[in-house]
């Protein structure tokens, strides 16, 4: 696979982006993952690195690379350009890992199944089929801890956001907007079209790890009935299906 | 302690998680949470006690030093002024209480030896939407009894120790907040970078930690398309769809759609923080290499800060 073309830019003095394209696409996101896997565990003075669609933002310690370097933007970048220019992206360093998340789309946790059946002329059977049959992909991880932002949805699904939020989406409530699929971690604001609910915790603060996803996760849902989800034990349940 | 509206434990933040969509969080002034805890002789990076006003009145249990630095909110120690960016040794039973706003939104307390907390993910900040890290994830309320880690009882009757530090560095006194260009800097009309160079934007009433909104001439962008979700950071200046704009704060979410017209250099981050509603901010645009000079200095001079303290501080401690 030959090298591909992307930019790199400032955000801020202690950060440095570098982008890929301007366009939610599984392609351009590969990109980003395979540079995400890369860099982890490697550098020091990274601080944090975070995947977006297109982009991949690194956090860095500024004053320790000042310490041995003359600019600390110069030093992290060229860095990142060596990494790109001599790793393709046949040389993934990290295992995906695939996920398998219960859902119940049940009538009382999908408030928006109407709008969608109106939008797409679609029956409720039919949205569920449609968002069970993909195998997404987590894009990135943002606005809240642990909402993971996956794609891509089927075009007879894709629905565009809510025009004014709910001011409550209960945790653990699966949505759809546009082309992405997403589940609110927390209670939360939100405008995602919600579909279904999963009785999974998908953010623990208890845990070792507290997030269930993470970036470059490969995610199925699997429909469960009201009174699976009822009596759904979470710590029995194993989401990750396998490590390869 | 009788609670402040929104007090909370906050060190240097928590990093490492971002990519989960956990925000490092943290000081919102990083400087004066760092003085503080140079005036008793701690690591830099200890946990403090942030404070905004009216902020909590606490009562000490046991005999430590403590300190004040950030912002002035004319602190009463048992009924006496005591000014900031000084050591004090207390004792059980003293009071200490803060009257009056007088300069700045944020103030530290630091006490040495550090705070017995737990940490969350390696930090002690606290998360209040994850509920997470810091003092059970929130806001101090009534009633809170926070432990000292060290124990001292030699320190002597309670008073403030002679000197103190020159934070003139660190604070500029005019609303001058230097920027480098955001990654939509350029999206921005030619008349709106002009207004943003020259105009002074106001900060509105809606700013926490979360981010400072700001009320100035409505911006535009030569196009209007909508951007995808990528990183933002403290320090990010985004603008909304009607034009105004938005610096993002210690606990601003990990990632965001809205144009990035420019980034708060990191150096000018406590001279920003500080600023109160009402306040005018004045921005100026300034390179990559000038941003991080300004914070390599910055770095110096507490480190001397640092030393000149533990000078200071090796006959009491």
């Amino acid at each position: 696979m030959t090298p591909t073309s992307y930019q790199i830019y400032p955000s801020g003095d202690n950060a440095l982006t570098i982008q890929f394209g301007d366009s939610i696409s599984l392609d351009l996101n590969n990109h980003v993952f395979h540079l995400y896997n890369l860099l982890r565990n490697k550098q020091p003075f990274i601080k944090d690195i975070i995947p977006g669609y297109c982009t991949l933002t690194i956090i860095y310690d500024l004053l320790s690379i000042r310490s041995v370097h003359a600019s600390a933007f110069d030093f992290i970048q060229s860095e990142i350009e060596t990494l790109i220019n001599h790793h393709h992206q046949s040389e993934t360093t990290r295992p995906q890992r695939l996920l398998k998340i219960p859902v119940c789309y049940h009538v009382s946790f999908a408030p928006d199944a109407e709008k969608i059946m109106k939008h797409h002329q679609v029956s409720f059977e039919q949205i569920i089929y449609l968002h069970i049959e993909k195998t997404y992909s987590v894009f990135m991880i943002g606005f809240l801890p642990g909402f993971a932002y996956m794609g891509v949805v089927d075009k007879k699904i894709a629905t565009p956001r809510l025009s004014t939020p709910r001011s409550l989406v209960p945790a653990g409530s699966v949505g759809i907007a546009g082309e992405q699929t997403g589940i609110y971690p927390l209670d939360s604001p939100g405008g995602w079209n919600i579909i279904g609910r999963t009785p999974l915790k998908l953010f623990d603060i208890k845990k070792p790890e507290p997030v269930l996803f993470q970036p470059g996760d490969q995610v199925k849902f699997s429909p469960i009935s009201f009174d699976e989800f009822q009596a759904f034990k979470p710590t029995s349940f194993n989401s990750v299906i396998n490590e390869s | 302690m009788k609670a402040g509206i929104a007090d909370s434990i906050q060190d240097e933040g928590r990093f490492g998680f971002q990519h989960l969509g956990i925000n490092p969080n943290g000081a919102m002034d990083q400087t004066a949470m760092k003085i503080a805890n140079a005036l008793v002789g701690n690591d830099l990076r200890e946990p403090v006690v942030e404070l905004s006003f009216p902020a909590s009145s606490i009562q000490f249990e046991k005999t430590a030093l403590i300190s004040l630095s950030g912002a002035d909110f004319s602190a009463m120690l048992n009924g006496a002024a005591v000014g900031n960016n000084k050591a004090l040794i207390i004792n059980r039973g003293d009071e200490l209480k803060f009257k009056k706003s007088l300069l700045g939104s944020f103030a530290y307390l630091a006490v040495h030896g550090g705070l017995r907390i737990a940490q969350w993910l390696g930090s002690a900040s606290t998360n209040t939407k994850a509920k997470a890290g810091g003092w059970q994830g929130r806001f101090l309320k009534k009633g809170d009894e926070i432990e000292f880690i060290k124990d001292l009882s030699r320190l002597g009757e309670t008073r403030a120790l002679s000197w103190r530090v020159n934070v003139s560095d660190f604070y500029s006194g005019n609303n001058i907040i230097r920027c480098v260009e955001g990654r939509e800097w350029t999206d921005l009309e030619k008349v709106s970078q002009d207004q943003f160079k020259k105009k002074p934007f106001i900060i509105t009433q809606h700013s926490d930690r979360m981010g400072y909104r700001l009320k100035g001439p409505a911006l535009k962008r030569k196009n209007k398309t909508e951007l995808i979700s990528s990183a933002v950071t403290f320090g990010t200046v985004q603008l909304f769809p009607d034009g105004q704009l938005i610096i993002l704060m210690a606990d601003h979410q990990t990632t965001g759609g809205y144009p990035r017209v420019a980034q708060v250099i990191t150096a000018d981050r406590s001279n920003l923080v500080q600023l109160k509603q009402g306040d005018e901010i004045l921005f100026s645009m300034c390179s990559l290499a000038e941003a991080e000079k300004a914070l390599v200095y910055q770095a110096k001079v507490l480190q001397q800060i640092k030393t000149a303290c533990a000078f200071n501080l090796r006959e009491i401690l």
